[in-house]
């Protein structure tokens, strides 16, 4: 028989709005502890939750995005625990009536086919704040700063199969919610952060088996690893005639595996009910309408029209149009250069590399969009060779100016005087006469390749200057001159 | 002067009879010698009040006068309070200063009012003797063997007993009206949400709602004047607007349509409570009112829908008293599970623990429905009831309380009992409609209220109801022998 893995995932997108859900604090990243957290996130006597309208609209949006049923009233609910850095003794989540329903979005697969996961719901709450343990011995710190953070959390249905499918479906989400502009995406902060509840079953089976629950893993790597690392588990479990505990469990980068959470000695109950301090919210479809009205472009339709109007490569097209940012740079360039091709090869070849090794995002980049174009164009011109672009490409990026000064300053610029090229095509080929000869005695049709040779060393003379069309057209001239006699 | 209204205390201060810090030092001075018996302050804060004082003169010479320059009141000590201790009469807040103010002290501070301290109270308003306070009971200065009420004893003790003119008081269940019954004075329970909650510390969110209390209903008004409004800090708080409450108090009850719930004069009630209710919508009838029967048909199911959904919200409302931030922490805690227990468990009262797993259980998963659903579905019965019935007429009057003030200790073994208590305050809570109590009697020579209620909104028919009747009458004028 053989297994089949059956993953569910729950996404917890930070919303990019200034303040908190219900405070007016601020929710940016960093800060020393607790200086941003106010009498409301402290959860001080009397104090009371005001609703962040901004975060509704955030999570409309994403509603649309994702074709889902919008709730035209949603209400908060109190989930009820104790827990040090949960200030009020409850989390302000949405439990019966969330703001967005059923929806869906389509991943692709490696084999190139389209599957579609469902989206169960995506409800409003609060974050809680963050304990620290490390800095203070025999004692908890709290920091209440991300207390009171506006959450989407994202509820997937059991419809991924493989550690695979679930991170293209993470990704993809995470592809909208930033496209969206409402979550910064940023895991390693943890802006963007996944439970993955995984089981697994016979091939064919109608049941599900028990599952369990790895909580806030903040890669795409690590939920790869632990999804892994799980069904490995449960199946090695099983197999020996096992059974697998319900539990929730944490994921270890460090170990690469999954342990159980400190148990808890009784399931929680969370008492949920509705929140008495707040309204229902209620909106209406001029509301809805209105939000419609800025949905921006999403990743699917800006690949079909990549192709459709760069003529972009499927790959080429996926990858560029995946991030707001990165498609903007991309067609910044296209535009700019007036050469799509050209534009896909450099931001996905020398920018990409260059942002990897900086480990800096393309809203950084020292080259803009701009500059790039106003390089790719000194190639088309047949200004300089793709070669020394790369060059003036580093340049750029140290800072050293724009592609023009820097071709100026450096003395970059290709060499076009037919001149100046066929004496230097005159010096190799008279340094050179075993190669020469070698190619006179050549089978003609095997002569194309030995070009080569004699181009690299008059490029090389060049220092990469001399225009390589106008060099590959006399050599050929002169060395098949030669041949012919 | 300590006898006198809110009113003639204006005008004393407008005419210069006598200035705001005179004024204020006169009742910090009565403070001193009657509280000790009273025990209707939790904290004074003299320096503060003659400060307030001092600036209110200096705003009146200057001629920048608000109708509330320079007169002192004290706030419920559930009323946050910058600076000065806010203990909702808990151990649990025992050491807990404020650092910001409630909404409504905030307007009483812009008015230019005074601040004399803050009014003892039960344990986080969960009460109807003042006994569950962590200070010990205030007392009735009627009979000083007897509860003031509750959970705004304190505010009730201090006005009757001439050490306030005037104090804030929150109502859940009666706890505005059933003390200022029980002490013969006037309090006013406005439409859930005309008085913002903010700073406010909550006990049942859905049922709080702050309010004055005073001598006469004209000073009722006065208060009102200042506590209410829209808060984009309350989500709850309604965004009406607020008349002048004392505009409309001297007009004619001609016309004035009275319905009288058959449920408020029949079961467990004392027959001299009665008498006396009854006695005054005779004088509301002199004075060209009209009186019909209506009726309240889910009035018995008043007291269990609220002791399920007033102990819910508690649960979930008391969460955030857990030693980690502010108040109470318990001695050298093994570990969090442990500090959680015994900071709970030793900051909370008894009363206060009762509601919290009456609330837990209720609100526990498979009980839910049976409990916490159910009891909406009786609110909204409930509602429907007074809706209904004010749809026949303009005011429903009945007595506020079933007996009058009780005996310290003399309910305190039995819960339900006590409960019982809050039999005809409790509805309007669940309803959300105002309410107001004004003295109309004696029960062997112990205050009887006499309660009016009025549809959402319609504060200033009942000020002006309650008003007219005060001046046909003199109950609210008696004082207790010194």
């Amino acid at each position: 028989m053989e297994w089949e893995a059956v993953i569910g995932l729950e996404i917890h997108a930070q919303l990019a709005t200034k303040s908190k859900i219900f405070s007016g604090a601020s929710t940016a990243f960093g800060a020393e502890p607790n200086t941003q957290a106010c009498a409301v996130d402290l959860a001080l006597p009397g104090t009371l939750p005001v609703f962040n309208g901004e975060a509704l609209r955030m999570a409309v949006l994403f509603g649309l995005a994702i074709d889902a049923e919008i709730g035209y009233t949603s209400v908060f609910d109190r989930k009820n625990y104790f827990y040090p850095d949960l200030p009020k003794g409850y989390q302000t989540s949405q439990l019966f009536h969330p703001i967005v329903g059923t929806g869906y979005v389509d991943i692709t697969l490696d084999d190139g086919t389209i599957k579609r996961v469902g989206v169960t719901r995506a409800h409003l709450e609060e974050d809680a704040g963050k304990s620290l343990h490390e800095e203070f011995p025999n004692m908890t710190g709290i920091d209440l700063n991300r207390a009171g953070t506006p959450l989407l959390e994202i509820v997937s249905e059991p419809d991924m199969r493989s550690a695979e499918e679930a991170v293209a479906y993470v990704k993809k989400i995470h592809a909208i919610v930033t496209n969206l502009g409402i979550c910064d995406g940023n895991m390693a902060e943890g802006s963007f952060r996944c439970d993955c509840n995984v089981s697994v079953r016979y091939k064919g089976e109608e049941e599900f088996g028990n599952r369990t629950e790895s909580k806030n893993i903040n890669s795409f790597r690590f939920i790869e690893k632990a999804i892994k690392g799980e069904i490995i588990r449960q199946i090695d479990i099983l197999e020996d005639g096992g059974h697998i505990t319900q539990e929730t469990r944490l994921y270890d980068a460090n170990k690469d595996e999954t342990r159980p959470m400190r148990s808890k000695e009784e399931a929680n109950d969370y008492r949920y009910f509705p929140c008495p301090d707040l309204l229902p919210i209620v909106i209406d479809d001029d509301y809805v309408n209105q939000v419609r009205a800025t949905l921006p472009e999403l990743p699917d339709a800006r690949k079909a029209r990549f192709i459709e109007q760069y003529k972009l490569s499927e790959y080429d097209a996926m990858v560029l149009s995946a991030y707001r940012d990165l498609s903007h740079y991309f067609e910044t360039v296209a535009n700019t250069a007036d050469d799509a091709k050209l534009a896909a090869n450099w931001v996905m070849g020398e920018l990409s590399k260059l942002l990897n090794q900086n480990d800096t995002d393309i809203k950084d980049s020292p080259v803009s969009a701009e500059q790039l174009g106003g390089l790719l164009l000194r190639i088309k011109d047949n200004t300089i060779t793709g070669k020394i672009a790369k060059q003036v490409f580093e340049a750029m990026w140290a800072g050293e100016g724009s592609a023009d000064e820097v071709i100026e300053s450096k003395g970059l610029k290709q060499v076009t005087d037919s001149g100046a090229i066929e004496s230097m095509v005159d010096d190799v080929i008279a340094a050179n006469q075993p190669q020469v000869d070698q190619y006179v005695n050549a089978e003609p049709d095997k002569r194309g390749k030995m070009i080569g040779f004699f181009m690299g060393k008059v490029m090389q003379a060049s220092q990469g200057k001399a225009n390589p069309g106008q060099v590959q057209g006399l050599l050929k001239q002169k060395l098949d001159a030669l041949a012919n006699g | 002067m300590l006898d006198k209204t809110l009113a003639e205390l204006a005008q004393g201060l407008a005419t210069g009879e006598f200035s705001s810090v005179e004024l204020t030092q006169n009742y910090l001075d009565r403070i001193s010698a009657e509280d000790g018996t009273l025990n209707s302050f939790i904290t004074v804060t003299p320096e503060q009040a003659l400060a307030q004082a001092e600036a209110a003169d200096q705003r009146r010479a200057a001629g920048n006068v608000d109708v509330f320059t320079g007169l002192p009141i004290a706030h419920k000590d559930i009323f946050c309070t910058q600076g000065v201790r806010t203990s909702c009469g808990s151990k649990m807040l025992d050491n807990f200063i404020s650092p910001y103010n409630a909404t409504v002290v905030e307007h009483f501070n812009q008015a230019g009012a005074v601040s004399l301290g803050k009014t003892n109270m039960d344990e986080f308003a969960m009460g109807s003797s003042n006994e569950s306070s962590f200070y010990g009971p205030a007392r009735n200065p009627w009979n000083t063997d007897c509860v003031p009420g509750g959970s705004s004893g304190g505010s009730a003790a201090a006005i009757a007993g001439g050490l306030t003119p005037a104090a804030t008081g929150s109502d859940t269940g009666g706890s505005i009206r059933q003390p200022a019954a029980l002490c013969g004075i006037t309090g006013l329970k406005p439409t859930y949400g005309r008085v913002s909650r903010y700073g406010m510390i909550a006990y049942a969110s859905s049922l709080d709602q702050g309010g004055p209390m005073a001598r006469t209903a004209e000073d009722t008004a006065m208060m009102l004047n200042v506590m209410a409004g829209f808060d984009p800090k309350d989500s709850t708080s309604l965004d009406q607007p607020v008349p002048d409450y004392t505009l409309k108090l001297n007009d004619s009850l001609k016309g004035l349509k009275i319905g009288l719930p058959k449920e408020f004069f029949s079961g467990e009630i004392d027959p001299q409570i009665t008498a006396q209710v009854q006695n005054a919508i005779r004088e509301f009838e002199a004075l060209g009112a009209t009186v019909k029967e209506v009726s309240l048909p889910n009035t018995h199911l008043a007291i269990p829908a609220y002791y399920i959904i007033a102990p819910a919200e508690a649960s979930s409302n008391l969460s955030r008293f857990d030693g980690v931030r502010y108040g109470y922490r318990c001695e050298d805690p093994v570990d969090l599970e442990d500090m959680y227990k015994r900071s709970r468990g030793e900051g909370f009262g008894e009363e206060v623990k009762r509601r919290i797993m009456v609330g837990t259980y209720a609100l526990s998963e498979g009980f839910y429905d049976a409990y916490y659903k159910k009891a909406l579905q009786i609110r909204r019965l409930i509602q429907q009831d007074y809706v209904n019935a004010l749809s026949e007429v303009d005011v429903i009057m009945g007595p506020t309380t079933p007996h009058p003030a009780f005996k310290l200790g003399e309910k305190n073994s039995d819960p339900i009992s006590m409960y019982m208590e809050d039999i005809f305050t409790i509805s309007l809570n669940l309803a959300g409609m105002p309410g107001i109590s004004v003295p109309c009697g004696f029960a062997n020579g112990l205050p009887v209220g006499l309660q009016l209620i009025g549809n959402y909104f319609a504060e200033e028919r009942l000020l002006n109801a309650a008003h007219q009747f005060q001046q046909a009458t003199d109950w609210h004028k008696q004082t207790p022998g010194q």
